[in-house]
């Protein structure tokens, strides 16, 4: 039995601690606004922030996480630098399916939360992690600098 | 192919009527849906239901996969019927072809870039009828003359005496009314939407974690399976190990199918650990020893074979025969992964009598075809949800998860979502298939072609697909952009080699036969024009007379691109050229920095796009940026290769996509007119790859012949 702190609020859950927290959102917790893109850290689809620091929940596992704070997709937009990103993806139309865009969001709104102007090799740094099939990367680029000038 | 009728869409009342679909919150954008569905007072087709309440809601049959669809295909619907978008309330349409068929398949599909193409004028049609039947029942209501009366966000009002009233006071007397025959489509001038750029329905719900993918799908007493498949094409499970998996807490069942397995649990990280554990052993069957090289051996042999004939213009032959000089090349085109972001993915809940599948497709009633096959059940009997598409690029136009999912599921009690692994998707892929061209031009002595020949050999993915539109031994397909091709030459002979290579799964990607050919002809262009010692763009633009829109897509780009201006050592801007079945003009520089380690680095794309009427100016610039990335992702890095009859590549690591530090910036130039519209999704994919290996040849005079463009071919020592 593992009790984790997600969004503000306590969750007990019986799972092995091995188990990565991943599973552990989507499929027993219920919130399923953090994906599953590669299951090896390699695309940032499942990012969610720990303690506000952006990690890969498909290889986090759930133990390592316990009294942690955990922020998912779902509560982003109650942090100031995750509402900002969140208009700005909306502002200049960054996303096309939409299944990568909770982890950019993520890590775009830890890396806007750490730089508040961040330039390119700082954009590249904190983004290259995060895997998009549609080819939105140039609004991406575009809709975070816009958010930290806004 | 066949067409959707006007009578197709206005039978469609009644059936678009029920609570059976399954509500889509197109978010803040827009009204939530009423927590208790009210019946449809006026459903004047099966796109359109509006209730006493006023709500419009718009049925699309067009599924969204980040292309659009649920904001271009409510603004046509949403001009003609004179309501905004924020009045709208987007619904997934069930499978159900008569309604909601794509007038460029004949069915309910989402692909080739044929939506705003096909459906342009039925649904501005369906809005129009939408809207004339509320203005008779408005006109009936005043006793005046319709035409006196307008309609105007969601309103009908008499322009004389200014009396208003509300599409929903209107709904239950416009039902009464009959269906007109011919309607009156509003001039484009007068066009409020179309043309503008609308903010997307489908996007305030993809930035907060609330939109509901396929793999999202949460049923009470539902259970998570995970599956592999055999590893070679054809082969059959052996042996397994049922007592270590079933050990591990939260594996509830283990199925066992002829070729694949699933273990079925209480969490996909159960599931996996209970696959994991099972340790299968495969009986790989007839494939068990092939490789890419037999592949291409196979396709080698086909092209010394002639063809089916695609295109005859004059004798090729004796044009060729008589040409100063003849230039002759070979090209290759790899297999290619999609890997769409969102795995995929079916959920499944077989009941004695009943069937029920929930996932997103780019083929509904497929879906539906494939789950009634399996089980046996009545094609009524089937129930399909469909969602948000996690990608498609031709992915989710094939059902073989649904298929498999469905085989598994009726061994479960209850429902059960399978989902795949990455590495499941990645070996486990519909491929693009592999293309093996010959290509030869005879030229006159100022270097200018006279005679063109063109063999293309490869597997027919529409003999497979859609076999009515594999007629006359041509896959219109596999030579879409390649007997198109717009360079006034006097002989042009273009031929289709069939070759079947049962390998591997083969289908449709991102632009499939357009993005192969492209790469072949606007390569092979830019060989002839360094033969003859000319500009690309001016040995271009000199055979582009019969042609007007390609050539100004042309000029635009090298002007935009600053055509001819010096570039640092090491780097190259090459051009390519587009037009093809999609009936869109696209034109591409790229510019690219090759290091002395033979790594490509891609600078500026800059493309101008020419595709007729515009119904979403943003949309369309989204679409042609996104396409060239997912180009330069095939053009750079994308290869599916096999050894002993597996594919070797199995997760991002070693199937390369682009990434935000690699992507280059876009520029993406429309031409704006009032021609018909053409397809999007697919020309910018298809123009990039010639553009870069164009580019690699300015920058270092290495021509690569074969993608991708590998840094073991263009190493400088």
């Amino acid at each position: 039995m593992v009790t984790l702190k997600i969004n503000g609020k306590a969750h007990t859950a019986d799972v092995p601690p091995d188990m990565p927290l991943l599973w552990v959102l989507r499929d027993v917790v219920g919130l399923t606004g953090t994906k599953f893109g590669c299951g090896a850290a390699l695309c940032g689809a499942c990012t969610v922030h720990l303690d506000g620091q952006p990690v890969r929940s498909c290889v986090m596992p759930v133990a390592a996480v316990a009294g942690k704070n955990i922020t998912t997709i779902e509560a982003i937009g109650n942090t100031p630098s995750g509402r900002k990103i969140q208009q700005a993806w909306l502002d200049l139309e960054v996303v096309q399916c939409g299944y990568c865009q909770s982890g950019q969001i993520m890590s775009a709104a830890a890396l806007l939360a750490s730089h508040p102007h961040p330039t390119d090799a700082d954009i590249d740094a904190g983004m290259a992690g995060n895997i998009c099939r549609c080819g939105t990367y140039s609004r991406i680029r575009a809709a975070i600098k816009h958010a930290a000038g806004g | 192919m066949g067409r959707v009728s006007r009578r197709e869409f206005l039978i469609a009342g009644a059936a678009a009527g029920g609570g059976l679909l399954l509500g889509f919150r197109t978010g803040e954008r827009a009204p939530a849906l009423a927590a208790a569905a009210t019946p449809p007072a006026f459903a004047p087709n099966a796109f359109i239901r509006i209730g006493t309440d006023g709500r419009v809601t718009m049925i699309i049959g067009q599924v969204e996969m980040g292309q659009g669809m649920y904001t271009s295909m409510p603004m046509l619907l949403a001009e003609e019927l004179e309501v905004g978008l924020d009045q709208v309330v987007v619904e997934h349409a069930p499978p159900d072809d008569k309604l909601y068929g794509n007038p460029l398949f004949g069915f309910q599909a989402t692909g080739g870039s044929t939506s705003v193409k096909g459906l342009y004028g039925p649904l501005r049609r369906a809005g129009a009828t939408a809207r004339t039947m509320l203005i008779a029942a408005a006109a009936k209501r005043w006793v005046v003359d319709p035409a006196s009366c307008r309609a105007e966000r969601g309103a009908v009002i008499h322009t004389a005496s200014g009396r208003r009233s509300t599409y929903g006071a209107l709904a239950a007397a416009a039902a009464e009314m009959p269906v007109p025959e011919h309607v009156a489509l509003k001039r484009p001038e007068d066009f409020k939407l179309i043309g503008t750029p609308a903010k997307r329905l489908d996007t305030p719900a993809k930035v907060n974690g609330t939109a509901q993918f396929g793999i999202d799908v949460r049923l009470p007493g539902m259970k998570i399976a995970t599956v592999a498949a055999s590893p070679v094409l054809g082969g059959k499970v052996a042996g397994l190990d049922e007592g270590k998996a079933k050990a591990i807490k939260g594996v509830r069942q283990i199925v066992r199918l002829d070729d694949a397995v699933a273990v079925v649990a209480d969490h996909m990280w159960a599931a996996k650990q209970g696959l994991a554990a099972l340790a299968v052993r495969w009986d790989d069957g007839p494939n068990a020893h092939l490789s890419t090289g037999d592949v291409v051996k196979g396709l080698e042999a086909a092209a010394q074979t002639p063809g089916v004939v695609a295109r005859k213009d004059g004798d090729a032959a004796a044009a060729m025969a008589g040409a100063a000089k003849k230039i002759e090349a070979v090209y290759e085109a790899p297999f290619l992964a999609h890997a769409t972001m969102e795995p995929p993915n079916c959920t499944v809940h077989v009941q004695k009598g009943s069937c029920e599948v929930w996932t997103g497709s780019q083929v509904l009633s497929r879906v539906r075809a494939t789950a009634a096959e399996v089980t046996g059940l009545p094609l009524e009997k089937v129930v399909v949800h469909n969602h948000l598409l996690g990608g498609g690029f031709g992915r989710r136009l094939e059902v073989d998860y649904v298929t498999q999912a469905v085989r598994i599921a009726t061994h479960v009690e209850g429902p059960v979502k399978v989902v795949w692994t990455r590495e499941e998707d990645v070996q486990h892929d519909v491929y693009r298939p592999y293309y093996y061209d010959r290509i030869a031009a005879g030229v006159d002595a100022r270097g200018r072609p006279i005679a063109w020949t063109h063999r293309l050999v490869g597997i027919s993915i529409l003999a497979r697909w859609l076999p009515p539109a594999f007629t006359n031994g041509i896959d219109i397909d596999a030579v879409d952009g390649a007997v198109q091709l717009v360079y006034a030459i006097p002989a042009i002979r273009v031929e289709y080699v069939r070759h079947e290579e049962p390998v591997l799964k083969t289908g449709f990607w991102r632009g499939v036969g357009v993005t192969h050919n492209i790469f072949v002809v606007e390569s092979f262009i830019d060989e002839l024009a360094a033969a003859a010692k000319q500009d690309p763009v001016a040995y271009r633009r000199a055979l582009l007379s019969k042609s007007p829109r390609a050539r100004a897509v042309l000029e635009l780009a090298v002007k935009a691109a600053g055509w001819g201006q010096p570039l640092p050592a090491g780097r190259g801007r090459g051009v390519a050229l587009l037009y093809s079945g999609w009936d869109t003009y696209v034109a591409q520089v790229a510019d690219v920095e090759v290091s002395p380690s033979g790594d490509v680095r891609v600078h500026r794309i800059v493309c101008a796009v020419d595709c007729g009427t515009v119904v979403n100016p943003d949309i369309v610039k989204a679409q042609i940026e996104g396409g060239v990335i997912f180009g330069i992702s095939g053009a750079l890095y994308g290869e599916v290769t096999l050894k002993n009859g597996r594919v070797e590549q199995s997760n991002f690591n070693n199937y390369r996509v682009l990434r935000m530090n690699e992507a280059p910036a876009i520029e993406v130039h429309l031409v704006r007119n009032n021609e018909a519209p053409g397809g999007i999704g697919e020309p910018g994919t298809a123009v990039t790859a010639p553009a870069l290996a164009n580019a690699v040849f300015a920058a270092t005079g290495k021509r690569i012949r074969k993608l991708p463009l590998k840094p073991d071919q263009l190493r400088s020592s």
